[in-house]
């Protein structure tokens, strides 16, 4: 029982993750109809907003201590960052706590990115058949991720979660959690239920669900969708690049992990069924927590490798007796 | 009335011919005249047309078909260990395998059109691609890769008495060996007959049937024809392209390791292919050439050759270019690719054979304005390209079609 | 009725709440011309949908020439002798007019699959001259060359007319195959759609014109709403009240 327990919980941070990236790729798709190879890379160019963000707060200033010597006879090297030696013990907190610091940081930048990349790539791509589109952005993606790859190197870059946060939390005998991943649980379920009430509530939102049903006729209607589009565009980036970000103590980022989400993250809109919000959020959580059942060992002693696969043996499935999805609407790809 | 005529086809493959097998002095000049580099030329124009055969053909984006490459590295290694060192079986058994392996994807994949369809074929190949580096270790040897051993038992060698055992194994074909100039030539006649095969679907009441299912597979359901087995047996052909690709890999390097199912290999061809020109016979090879040409001689710069390039600089300058341009060759080859990838599809996406087309019968070349509806005759056909632009409203994805 | 090439028992289609199409009892003869007729939205155009396959009927049954075509893939109800001419014309775009006719024909020679790698398109000599002969009669033998994208939106119509000529239907179905056409070109239409008639072809046509309606059908059915309002000989169309009724503001007739 607690075996299940404990997989369950390790599966919804990553069903979190995946959920925020499914999103705003069923969200870009459904208004913009544009399939969008690059939002893998937005995903990890938000882990890296966070790596930036710790490196800079970490920039050291080296003082040579004649007083002191190292084994080599040479005067000792006292590093301390800039920043504590500014700001003391408020520095450190800073520097502890630069994930989270990096989330404020990262609204802004990705917003920007998100909306450079509408505005100056993708509208032209807005009357191109899905080929090209996914083709263009699949080139884009290979483009930030090796700009990331020079600046930063190959090797993953750990990050670590501020300490109030950073330890474990028992919540049975057996069940030791970290901290972090309920924080990561709780940040996708708002930013969830954000990107939800924001398209419920919001005139804003109302017209974007209008597009994604019907966008000829809203286009009738004299609305300009186009620029809501770009915004939208926007919000999808910020999602994915937020999640990259708070991911980053989860999972030590490298240039490579967009790919590997995206991969995923497109098996969950299958699954979730395309243009469907609610979808793509259950798809990704149980996806998530199929793929943690699936790595336990007792499973894989049965099954080895189910752990690898297990996702894309759900989506064939799902694709061959339930082809719109979970919650796809009916009629949607289903001739 | 077809403006292609048998003649100017087998006109096109004796031309084609010639020039793969005068490759070694035609590329003299340029610096590509050795072996190993025209090996890979061949090899991956051989991937190219097979791909091409799927995507210029059908319209159908496969973002997996380094998968199938892959899986023929695999079933000719193995082919070398149990079997023989002889190219033969080993390229026979690839094929095959590749084959069966296309129908399985296929099978699941070609039920969804478009871009489920290319979101489909990624995730087999990266499910493959994980695979091969975890439980399939006993098969792919993982990480290390699979390499052929002194030890091997080689069954069929053995029952025509060979010596195994005696020496480090070298591939061959009945007793050429597959190494340099013969392993060229080899590679240069499996591409010259993939080519030739190429033309056969290209010019066949077949190939004009999946032109008709790119055109509009709407209207074909209303004609009678069934398009899935149709799309099947493209994507077969092209998987087994690919399974005979990666044969020639391992023939000519008896090693395959599972960084040639990784989807940057699988982005590799679709970029050979939509440079050369997707749909177009000859576009892949040459965009095949071109890619592996340059990631050679990109791959080989590092900063002091970029020094001794742009020495005509002034040092500051200097110091600035090579910076940027370093970013770009040795390891940064992939950025390069990226960034050709995006030209290409922003602005020639009619891929090289249509441009230079444009170029000879500038009158009569209008432009083609995206990959997904490429044109589909050669520079030896009619050069028929779509005249109008395609201005299609974009049509909502996630709705069904209005009718009428 | 039992010489009903196609008889359609009580369909009823709704798409979402909308009824599109309900109770449709409709027998199509053996060999006549059936106008269907009735103003926009009436449901004309899903009701052959629901014949080619194109979508399910929420309820009722086809049957064509004694098959039951619900449930059946298009290209299953193409082979067996349905073919259509869209309201918009579904054409292959990017080939040439001869080779948009010659596909048809091969899905008749080999049925729905046929791996032909073994000869050549252009060498398919009977399977050519069979389609240049049916352009040339359709009075597109100018064009056999061209791209389709270069074409006329008469002649576009024309061809698709072609493509389903040349595969021998038991049953045409022509949605609205005048639409759009100057009155010369629609003249020309009446006439080739006569001698198309005069060859005991089955057709059902939905159409706004009525001098076209009234050069061809044997018979006309006329849908308000979903529903079938009248049914009858063209006189008896004429003098029916309810049908004045339907049109009313709509058409004049
Ligand atoms: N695929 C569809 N989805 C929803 N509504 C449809 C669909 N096809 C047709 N309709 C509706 O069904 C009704 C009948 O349409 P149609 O058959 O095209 O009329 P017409 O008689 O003009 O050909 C219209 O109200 C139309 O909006
Ligand atoms: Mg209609």
């Amino acid at each position: 029982m607690d075996a299940i327990l404990l997989q369950i919980l390790n599966g919804l941070d990553k069903g979190g993750a995946y959920a925020l990236i499914a999103l705003g790729l069923t969200l870009v798709f459904g208004t913009l109809g544009v399939v969008n190879f690059a939002h893998g890379a937005i995903f990890m160019l938000g882990a890296f907003c966070a790596v930036s963000i710790n490196a800079l707060l970490k920039l050291e200033q080296v003082v040579l201590d004649p007083t002191q010597t190292t084994a080599w006879g040479t005067p000792l090297e006292i590093r301390t960052p800039y920043i504590e030696s500014w700001l003391g013990e408020w520095g450190t907190l800073l520097i502890q706590y630069s994930v989270p610091i990096s989330i404020l940081f990262a609204i802004p930048v990705m917003l920007l990115i998100g909306l450079v990349m509408e505005r100056g790539l993708i509208q032209f791509f807005y009357k191109r058949p899905h080929a090209d589109q996914i083709l263009v952005t699949f080139g884009l993606a290979i483009i930030l991720q090796e700009i990331i790859k020079e600046i930063f190197g190959a090797n993953p870059i750990p990050q670590s979660a501020p300490p109030l946060v950073a330890g474990s939390v028992s919540i049975t005998e057996t069940i030791v959690y970290p901290y972090w991943r309920i924080v990561y649980l709780f940040f996708s379920l708002t930013l969830i239920s954000g990107v939800f009430a924001f398209l419920r509530f919001t005139t804003f939102g109302m017209v974007v669900r209008a597009g994604m049903q019907d966008r000829e006729t809203v286009g009738l209607l004299g609305i300009n969708i186009e620029r809501r589009f770009t915004i939208v565009f926007g919000v999808a980036t910020v999602v994915a690049g937020l999640a990259g970000v708070m991911y980053t103590p989860i999972l030590p980022p490298d240039y490579h992990m967009g790919m590997d989400f995206l991969v995923l993250s497109f098996v969950v809109v299958v699954v979730g069924g395309m243009g469907s919000l609610g979808g793509a959020v259950s798809a990704g959580f149980l996806l998530g927590i199929l793929q943690s059942f699936a790595s336990m060992n007792e499973v894989n002693s049965i099954l080895p490798g189910i752990d690898q696969i297990i996702i894309y043996l759900v989506a064939v499935v799902i694709l061959l007796v339930r082809p719109r999805g979970l919650m796809g609407r009916k009629g949607v790809m289903e001739d | 009335m077809f403006g292609i005529s048998k003649i100017n086809d087998i006109m096109l493959l004796v031309a084609f011919a010639a020039i793969i097998l005068a490759g070694p002095i035609i590329l003299e000049p340029i610096g590509a005249s050795y072996p190993d580099l025209l090996q890979k030329f061949a090899i991956f124009g051989i991937f190219a047309i097979g791909f091409n055969i799927l995507f210029g053909l059908t319209g159908y984006l496969s973002f997996g078909h380094a998968a199938f490459l892959g899986v023929g590295s695999y079933a000719a290694v193995w082919s070398f260990k149990l079997l023989s060192m002889n190219a033969i079986p080993a390229i026979a058994i690839a094929v095959v395998l590749s084959g069966l392996f296309a129908l399985a994807i296929g099978y699941v994949s070609l039920r969804r059109a478009g871009i489920y369809f290319s979101i489909l074929t990624l995730a087999f190949a990266q499910m493959s691609y994980n695979l091969a580096y975890s439980v399939l270790t006993p098969i792919t040897n993982g990480e290390t890769g699979l390499r052929v051993l002194r030890t091997d038992p080689r069954y069929l060698d053995v029952m025509f008495g060979a010596d195994v055992g005696a020496a480090q194994p070298t591939t061959n074909f009945f007793g050429i060996e597959m190494t340099g100039w013969p392993g060229f030539y080899f590679c240069g006649i499996v591409l010259i007959a993939a080519f030739a095969f190429s033309i056969v679907i290209f010019r066949s009441p077949f190939g004009m049937t999946l032109r008709a299912i790119k055109s509009n597979q709407n209207r074909m359901g209303y004609t009678g024809f069934n398009s899935r087995p149709y799309l099947m047996s493209a994507f077969i052909i092209s998987g087994m392209y690919a399974g005979l690709a990666g044969s020639l890999l391992a023939v000519t390097d008896p090693l395959a390791g599972a960084e040639r199912m990784q989807w940057t290999a699988s982005g590799e061809v679709v970029l050979m292919t939509i440079l050369g020109g997707a749909g177009t016979l000859l576009g892949p090879v040459l965009g095949a050439g071109i890619i592996k040409y340059f990631e050679n001689i990109f791959s080989a710069f590092n900063e002091s050759v970029l020094n001794s390039l742009f020495e005509f600089m002034p040092e500051d300058v200097r110091h600035v270019v090579v910076e940027v341009a370093g970013l770009f060759v040795g390891d940064g080859w992939h950025l390069t690719l990226g960034v050709l990838f995006m030209i290409v599809v922003i602005f020639l996406p009619g891929g090289l054979m249509e441009g230079a087309m444009r170029v000879l019968r500038i009158k009569h070349s209008p432009k083609v304005t995206n990959i997904g509806k490429s044109p589909q005759r050669d520079i030896v056909g009619e050069g028929a390209i779509e005249e109008n632009l395609d201005d299609r409203v974009r049509t909502a994805p996630a709705r069904s079609k209005p009718t009428g | 009725m039992n010489n009903a090439v196609l008889s359609i028992h009580d369909v009823h289609k709704s798409f979402a709440g909308l009824h599109a199409l309900s109770n449709i009892n409709l027998d199509i003869r053996e060999s006549e011309s059936h106008a269907i007729i009735g103003p926009n939205g009436a449901g004309k155009s899903t009701l052959l949908n629901v014949c080619v396959g194109r979508l399910a009927p929420t309820r009722g049954t086809v049957l064509f020439d004694g098959t039951e075509l619900t449930g059946k893939h298009p290209f299953e109800i193409n082979q067996l002798g349905v073919a259509r001419v869209f309201q918009t014309p579904e054409i292959f775009e990017d080939l040439t007019v001869i080779e948009n006719v010659m596909i048809p024909m091969f899905s008749r020679r080999d049925r729905s699959f046929g791996l032909n790698i073994h000869s050549r398109f252009d060498e398919q000599t009977e399977i050519q001259s069979e389609s240049v002969q049916v352009l040339a009669d359709l009075g597109l033998g100018d064009h056999l060359a061209h791209l389709t994208n270069s074409l006329s939106r008469g002649d576009k119509r024309r061809l698709e007319l072609a493509m389903c000529l040349v595969q021998h239907p038991k049953l045409l179905l022509l949605d609205e195959p005048t639409a759009g056409m100057a009155r010369a070109d629609t003249n020309a239409t009446i006439e080739l759609l006569k001698r198309i008639k005069a060859t005991g072809i089955t057709i059902v046509i939905i159409e706004h014109d009525m001098h076209v309606v009234f050069s061809l059908a044997d018979r006309i059915t006329v849908l308000a709403g979903g529903t079938i309002i009248a049914q009858g000989t063209p006189d008896e169309i004429k003098g029916n009240p309810k049908v004045v009724e339907a049109y009313l503001g709509e058409e004049t007739v």
